[in-house]
């Protein structure tokens, strides 16, 4: 599943920020988010540890520290839309009203793949190109329903809103799962199609002379015409013939966007929330951007349950608790407080546990807590309280 | 007899634990006598992990017994591997085979051509479970730990997707029968969820979109549910603010504990409070929607191979093997 090996011009280091020193300690959200060479933060981490929250909640306390924020996300579900109140997600950055101070400002969008698609085409094609190839039944497979096309698009996107110098900070909300980092496979994979022989061989109808048209060849149409229907084959080719002069400009588009991920501008955060599962996962994402060069700021662990009574140990509680449900009715009731208390210690202790073993790995890896709340979060206000616990106005980890 | 054998299809937002139910739900069905497969098909080896064996290789293999003697497979389902399979198998393209991966065919149907993937992860299932083993099939039963809500309807109709693009072929026939497959009455497709806002909204659009598709949802597995610790009246109480911190206090003084805490304890029994009246507000919309619904408690020291004997006798005690 991996594509060829990717080697990153000019290896670099990954630039050691915020307030942790040298070598992990805890991540420094509010240096990160004052530090105006910083111009792209992407969220990346496993399903449901809260990303999309937590870009939200970036976005809105930089935008309420003075900066023109731009939150991107490319997740199908609208789940940023519901945190932030607006109701039309329509490609493009909506303002979000009520958020932002000092000459800050906050803008939203979800990205529309099938759009921003479309626009490409239509931006970089003749007219009449332009409706072949949006007419084309494989382009409109490709554009619409496919998985993967999301990827492409989202580099797409991110390179117009950067290009568009309307924003001096721009969140990208990333897809859940693994396929998330696809997208910085994006150019790569468009490179090895536009050189790939396959699509030479597609090409080849179209353009060659008749010799081209070796015994594999022979072979290899003739396979897929067996597997497929020949009719496919042509909508393929005919969409490949169309497109090709698309191609380069789009992997040159997504190369500057990947050199971009790279740069000095740019800081990825890992999230994850102390689950084993979702631990590894962080790990998985650590070592990968390690790997492709991209500058790592930290790891934001989110639904941490930390003991509002402390100075109760689980075992004591349990046993107190145990003596205290025989009594009168506020006994009782305290009895289950205890109860609460003791599950909740667990809970805790399991959880830190889990973080322990991941700073044990990854030492160098500046990392931030963020408590529990008990209730959802689903307005500015919510994202606010995350805000703050992200920030400096909380102890975290 | 039926054309596949049952198909649980697990599904449920990030986070959630369907990896685990999936595991737990297989080993429900797996009474004696009985063989189940699971299917991963996200590349995760999330099944390895959660079974603590090495990770799975293109091959069924045994990784527990089931809940009452039967046996478990598993299966990481690789879509390239598959497609290699595929080609072997229905076409004898031994030599176009070798030629299509010579000409980076293989690696563009895989990873460049999107969707393609989807087309070949579930048509590895769809063989699994219409394999036959004499007079029956292979297997009494296929759990697919499947993609997320958020890309499970586009998923598992992938091959509606096909059938419009290839209009003729033995492609086409495959995926016609795939899909027929996907809305047999032998098909079910379970929801995992928590008790919380975005999963259950994510639950409640995946019903709709997968009934709109045709796709037979099954039960709605609600995960991770924290029990009911606190009686009505200390609810009340704390909700009312009538439970006073001098009375927590004296009555922590009374055990020896640290009367300082009862601050924290309060906070810690609203904050749990406020939890269960957003469980029991959650589990009411889920309760609208008409599908079955099961419950999964948190288990207190997390999940190894004794605690998915649990979870399997749970599921089972809730109908669902």
């Amino acid at each position: 599943m991996t594509g060829p090996a990717h080697t990153s011009p000019g290896g670099r280091h990954g630039h050691a920020r915020g307030g942790g020193g040298p070598g992990g300690g805890r991540l420094d959200v509010d240096a990160l988010l004052a530090d105006r060479d910083v111009q792209i933060i992407v969220c990346c981490g496993s399903g449901g540890v809260g990303k999309t929250t937590t870009s939200a909640a970036l976005g809105l306390r930089a935008a309420e520290q003075g900066r023109r924020v731009c939150v991107l996300t490319i997740d199908p579900a609208r789940r940023l839309a519901q945190s932030l109140g607006l109701t039309e997600l329509d490609n493009v950055p909506r303002r979000v009203e009520g958020a932002g101070a000092d000459g800050g400002s906050l803008d939203a969008m979800m990205l529309d793949m099938k759009r921003t698609f479309d626009e490409v085409v239509e931006a970089h094609a003749s007219p009449e190109k332009a409706a072949q190839i949006l007419s084309n039944p494989f382009y409109v497979a490709l554009s619409s329903s496919f998985a993967g096309t999301q990827e492409y698009m989202a580099m797409e996107k991110l390179g117009q809103l950067h290009g568009e110098a309307t924003w001096d900070l721009i969140v990208v909300d990333t897809p859940p799962s693994r396929s998330a980092l696809d997208f910085l496979d994006a150019p790569e994979r468009l490179s090895s199609l536009l050189d790939g022989r396959f699509v030479r061989l597609m090409l080849a109808p179209a353009k060659g002379p008749a010799k081209l048209f070796s015994a594999g060849l022979g072979v290899v149409t003739g396979a897929l015409n067996r597997l497929l229907g020949a009719q496919v084959l042509t909508d393929v080719q005919t969409f490949v013939a169309a497109f090709d002069t698309l191609f380069g400009g789009f992997r040159q588009r997504a190369e500057n966007t990947f050199a971009l991920l790279q740069a000095s501008q740019t800081a990825f955060l890992v999230v994850a929330t102390p689950e084993p599962a979702a631990m590894r996962e962080a790990a998985y994402f650590v070592e990968r951007l390690a790997g492709e060069g991209m500058p790592l700021a930290g790891l934001v662990v989110n639904r941490m349950h930390t003991g509002a009574a402390d100075g109760i140990g689980a075992d004591e509680a349990g046993a107190a608790a145990h003596k205290l449900a025989g009594g009168n009715e506020s006994e009782r009731q305290v009895a289950e407080l205890l109860t609460v208390h003791v599950e909740r210690q667990r809970i805790a202790s399991r959880e830190a546990r889990v973080t322990k073993r991941f700073t044990a790995a990854h030492p160098s890896v500046p990392t931030v807590h963020v408590a529990a709340l008990a209730g959802d979060v689903h307005d500015l206000d919510g994202l606010r309280s995350i805000g703050s616990l992200l920030g400096a106005d909380d102890s975290g980890a | 007899m039926a054309l596949s054998t049952q198909l649980h299809v697990v599904t449920g937002k990030g986070g959630t634990g369907k990896t685990t139910v999936a595991a737990a739900l297989a080993m429900a069905l797996a009474a004696e006598s009985r063989r189940v497969l699971l299917c991963e098909v996200e590349g995760r080896q999330g099944i390895a992990q959660l079974f603590d064996v090495p990770p799975l290789p293109y091959a069924e293999r045994k990784v527990a017994v089931g809940l009452g003697g039967g046996e478990v497979f598993a299966l990481a389902v690789d879509a390239e591997a598959a497609l290699l399979e595929y080609l072997a198998m229905y076409y004898r393209l031994g030599r176009a085979g070798k030629a299509l991966d010579r000409f980076g065919v293989i690696d563009f149907a895989t990873t460049i051509a999107p969707g393609v993937r989807d087309v070949l992860l579930t048509g590895k299932v769809y063989e699994a479970a219409r394999r036959r083993d004499g007079d029956r099939f292979a297997y009494d039963a296929v759990v697919l730990d499947a993609p997320p809500t958020g890309r499970i309807t586009r998923f598992l109709n992938v091959n509606a997707e096909v059938a419009g693009l290839a209009k003729v072929g033995p492609v086409r026939k495959q995926a016609d029968s795939i899909m027929s497959m996907m809305r047999a009455p032998t098909t079910r497709v379970h929801i995992v969820t928590l008790l919380e806002e975005m999963p259950v909204q994510e639950t409640l659009d995946a019903i709709v979109a997968l009934r709109a598709s045709g796709l037979p949802v099954g039960h709605v597995i609600v995960n991770l549910e924290r029990a009911h610790v606190l009686s009505a009246s200390t609810q009340k109480a704390l909700a009312n603010g009538e439970l006073a911190a001098e009375s927590v206090a004296a009555a922590l003084r009374s055990v020896s504990l640290d009367a300082e805490a009862s601050a924290g304890l309060l906070d810690e029994g609203r904050s749990r409070h406020e939890r269960q009246v957003l469980q029991d507000s959650q589990r009411a919309l889920l309760r609208e929607t008409g599908v079955r619904l099961a419950t999964l408690p948190a288990l207190r020291d997390g999940v190894d191979l004794g605690a998915l004997y649990e979870l399997a006798q749970l599921l089972r005690d809730e109908g669902l093997a």
